[in-house]
């Protein structure tokens, strides 16, 4: 998969927050194959807490994929993606204009708007949106090449609310990345996202708060690629009426 | 002067942000600055005086998804 002009081979991104230790982060972040992980700005404390944790960022490989999370408009989230090249050192964005703070629901007018801003400046916008189809034409029209539609609210672990929706998504846009993110909370539903066609998942909850995040982070993994090669070998239509598949010629008369 | 600092009164006795950030004890590479809501690369800390009241904020990587 082609994110702006880089591939990468395992269609899961995974989320840095809420792992019980740094250790399980790390291990998570092995466990799960991904090669992009999210990350944030907060404020900074004397104690360097932030340059600890960029260490661990770095040493994992990855590529990184700041967040502009808990902004409210478009020009909190300029600020913050530009305060993110400096530090991240990459162009990429995981662009949040957050409009509600219950459901976290992309405020999609501020979203466009910092797009625009964005793109022009450079930035590679991947943009959390909903699964409206007008919203990701103007985020397309706005330089996104990458569409990042909500599964369910974030961290809610719903899986997906809106499956037709997303079917849609992919339906009117055969060509560009879809990354399913947000509401993600079982395996089962990541295998749902892949079966639709979509080009890959974002997860962090459902992995971090799991009881055993390494080892859901590793059924993740099997979910991903089961869900690809489900998709790539062409499911079945599905039937109202039961029709049998042992063949009935040949079947014995005992009557 | 005083200054509000990540949303904390501190009182600094230099006039750049790059002296203020030495002073404050944030002199390591992984942050990024913004002085009134407009953000200050690292290229222009030396250059930016601060003034009384200035609202300093210093962002590092932190964990997000």
């Amino acid at each position: 998969m082609k994110l702006y002009d880089t591939v990468i081979t395992t269609p899961l991104l995974l989320g840095t927050a809420q792992y019980p230790s740094p250790a399980i982060l790390a291990e998570a972040i092995k466990a799960s194959k991904t090669e992009v992980v999210t990350v944030s700005l907060r404020r900074e404390t004397a104690d360097g807490s932030g340059e600890k944790f960029w260490d661990i960022l770095q040493q994992s490989g990855c590529h990184i994929l700041p967040n502009t999370a808990g902004c409210h408009c478009a020009k909190d989230a300029i600020t913050t993606a530009h305060m993110a090249r400096e530090i991240f050192g990459t162009n990429w964005i995981k662009l949040e204009v957050i409009g509600h703070s219950d459901t976290l629901q992309p405020d999609v007018f501020g979203l466009i708007e910092a797009a625009r801003v964005l793109s022009e400046e450079g930035f590679k916008v991947f943009p959390y949106t909903t699964d409206d189809l007008i919203v990701g034409e103007k985020l397309l029209e706005a330089g996104c090449e990458v569409l990042m539609p909500w599964g369910a609210p974030i961290g809610s672990g719903q899986g997906l609310r809106n499956p037709d929706a997303l079917r849609s998504m992919r339906a009117y846009f055969p060509d560009i990345a879809l990354i399913v993110d947000a509401g993600i909370g079982r395996p089962s539903d990541a295998m749902q996202v892949f079966e639709m066609g979509m080009d890959a998942i974002l997860l962090n909850t459902a992995v971090a708060k799991a009881g055993d995040p390494v080892l859901m982070a590793r059924a993740m993994a099997g979910a991903v690629e089961a869900g690809q090669l489900a998709y790539a070998a062409d499911p079945m239509e599905r039937r109202d009426m039961a029709v049998p598949s042992t063949p009935i010629l040949g079947l014995a008369e005992l009557m | 002067m005083n200054i509000l600092v990540n949303d904390i009164p501190r009182e600094i006795n230099t006039p750049t942000l790059a002296a203020a950030l030495v002073e404050l004890g944030f002199d390591h590479p992984a942050i990024a600055t913004a002085v009134n809501g407009v953000f200050v690369p690292a290229s222009n800390r030396a250059a930016q005086v601060l003034s009384q009241g200035d609202k300093l904020e210093i962002l590092s990587p932190m964990q997000g998804g």
